[in-house]
């Protein structure tokens, strides 16, 4: 039986959780929201960013989606907080929000 | 359906053994101690003579015996191992694991002394260190009891989703030859029946993780899942056992009370000693004493409530251990069943006592001078809060 990993969040009940924990999905990560887990959230202050691109190559957990060449917004589905994009950013393009999870 | 019996003569080791080969398990990775090494010997033999298909895994440790059953286990491999003492001390680790990732693993416990001082014989130390790892755990009296256990246990863990641990006496029960009536190879095979996981890491058509990462936000609800499933577990070890009942003849429960209907004094045992305690209890009944014993089979989980139940009536409870659990206190059974009887709002005078440690001799002489302790109210301990049986002072 496939497990829907998008019912194992953190609010889900003890008797709601997969025997052992097991997970039967390929490629679950991508539905599992570990996000959830963040305490400090990046903010993309556009009008700063040259696209120069330093940031999305060092986020360990691919929440910067670049499209045709250039970066939009954070996809913070995954997104830890980690602040490694903020302090690799030359211009001040993107501030860690201290205690902000979402 | 009574099926037919074939009587034989086995030593406790032999018997597992020849219920091991019965039921012809996928995979069986161990590591031999005493006095357990029988086991996976008789095994080996029966691989290297083709009487089972069974992967038989040389490991080099019983650390790795276990990281591998668990490993065979997840992957879809009915899988059990054997061990004792030390063995089990160092599987203690994996022990959690396989509860943890409700893999259905059967080990065959022979119970011997943990070190130190160090000691090859018989008593509980080994299984009572590993009461709190998640494993059901069913203890036998006698060679027999042994080998039916066993042919039970794959029938329990596979519904329960929970390892279970067969355990019996090292030495007295694994290396003593006593006469024991088995079933037919079929018989076997049909009631233990063919596995067939749900889930499993081999199976190519529905990808799996197992034993993922918990963070502090699972964790509790994932210990919470296996204290529910040991719980719920007593329903289908019943069940289970009504049925091998049905099938051979032997009837089983979670303990088994010998005199207790009228008993105002009671031994409370787990393994084979429980064999003297009934000696006595007879001899004293045949003077007109109102004795009795219960010898407990599945520790775990703790039958609490229906030894309480069992217990009304009974003035005064020798509890037994097999095992020093240095709590302080009393012995690691003693304590559960002074905590069952206090849950039940049961007040009987219950005497902790320590026997048999490291092979200890303990005689139904012993047993009936324990009986006219407890009759004659002679429940006083000195310096620490329980009884040492036989040591000398």
């Amino acid at each position: 039986m496939k497990t829907d990993i998008s019912k194992q969040g953190l609010d889900v009940k003890w008797k709601d959780m997969t025997v052992g924990c097991n997970i039967v999905a390929p490629g679950g990560s991508v539905d599992f929201h570990t996000g959830e887990w963040r305490v400090d959230t990046p903010k993309f202050i556009e009008e700063k960013c040259k696209q120069c691109l330093l940031c999305a190559p060092v986020c360990p957990d691919s929440c910067i989606p670049v499209t045709d060449g250039k970066r939009a917004g954070f996809d913070l589905d995954h997104c830890k907080g980690c602040g490694i994009c903020a302090k690799v950013c030359p211009f001040g393009a993107i501030e860690m929000m201290k205690g902000v999870k979402k | 359906m009574a099926a037919k019996v074939i009587r034989e003569r086995l030593s406790g080791n032999e018997a597992i053994a020849t219920a091991i080969r019965q039921i012809n398990p996928d995979v069986m990775p161990a590591f031999p101690i005493t006095p357990s090494t029988e086991i996976p010997q008789f095994v080996s033999s029966y691989v290297a003579n083709g009487l089972v298909d069974t992967e038989f895994v040389p490991v080099e440790s019983e650390h790795s015996a276990m990281s591998a059953t668990i490993g065979a286990s997840a992957a879809g491999a009915r899988a059990m191992t054997a061990t004792s003492s030390a063995g089990l001390a160092f599987m203690w680790e994996e022990l959690h694991i396989a509860s943890s990732d409700r893999l259905p693993i059967v080990l065959a416990l022979v119970n011997r002394a943990l070190s130190g001082p160090i000691n090859i014989n018989a008593d509980h130390s080994d299984g009572m260190g590993a009461k709190d790892c998640g494993w059901i755990q069913l203890y036998a009296e006698s060679n027999q009891e042994a080998y039916d256990n066993m042919c039970m246990a794959f029938r329990i863990s596979e519904k329960v989703m929970l390892p279970v641990m067969v355990c019996q006496d090292g030495f007295i029960t694994s290396h003593a030859v006593q006469n024991i009536n088995l079933l037919e190879d079929a018989a076997v095979k049909e009631f233990v029946g063919t596995y067939k996981p749900d889930q499993y890491l081999l199976n190519a058509k529905a990808p799996m993780a197992a034993g993922p990462y918990a963070v502090t936000q699972y964790y509790m609800e994932a210990r919470r899942g296996v204290a529910q499933a040991m719980y719920d577990s007593k329903d289908t070890i019943l069940a289970v056992s009504k049925e091998f009942g049905e099938l051979s003849g032997r009837e089983y429960g979670l303990f088994e009370e010998y005199c207790m209907d009228d008993a105002e004094y009671a031994i409370v045992i787990m393994g084979s000693a429980a064999g003297a305690a009934k000696d006595a209890c007879d001899m004293l009944r045949a003077e007109g004493k109102k004795v009795g014993v219960i010898k407990i089979r599945v520790y775990r989980p703790f039958p609490a409530k229906e030894l309480a139940e069992a217990l009304k009536g009974v003035k005064v409870i020798a509890a037994m251990d097999r095992a020093e659990s240095f709590s302080g206190n009393s012995g690691p059974m003693a304590c559960e069943l002074k905590a069952a009887l206090y849950t039940a709002k049961m007040t009987p005078d219950v005497l902790s006592m320590i026997y048999g440690l490291g092979g200890r001799d303990i005689t139904v002489e012993d047993m009936v001078k324990i009986y006219e302790d407890l009759m004659a109210g002679n429940l006083c301990c000195d310096e620490i809060p329980y009884r040492y049986v036989n040591v000398r002072e």
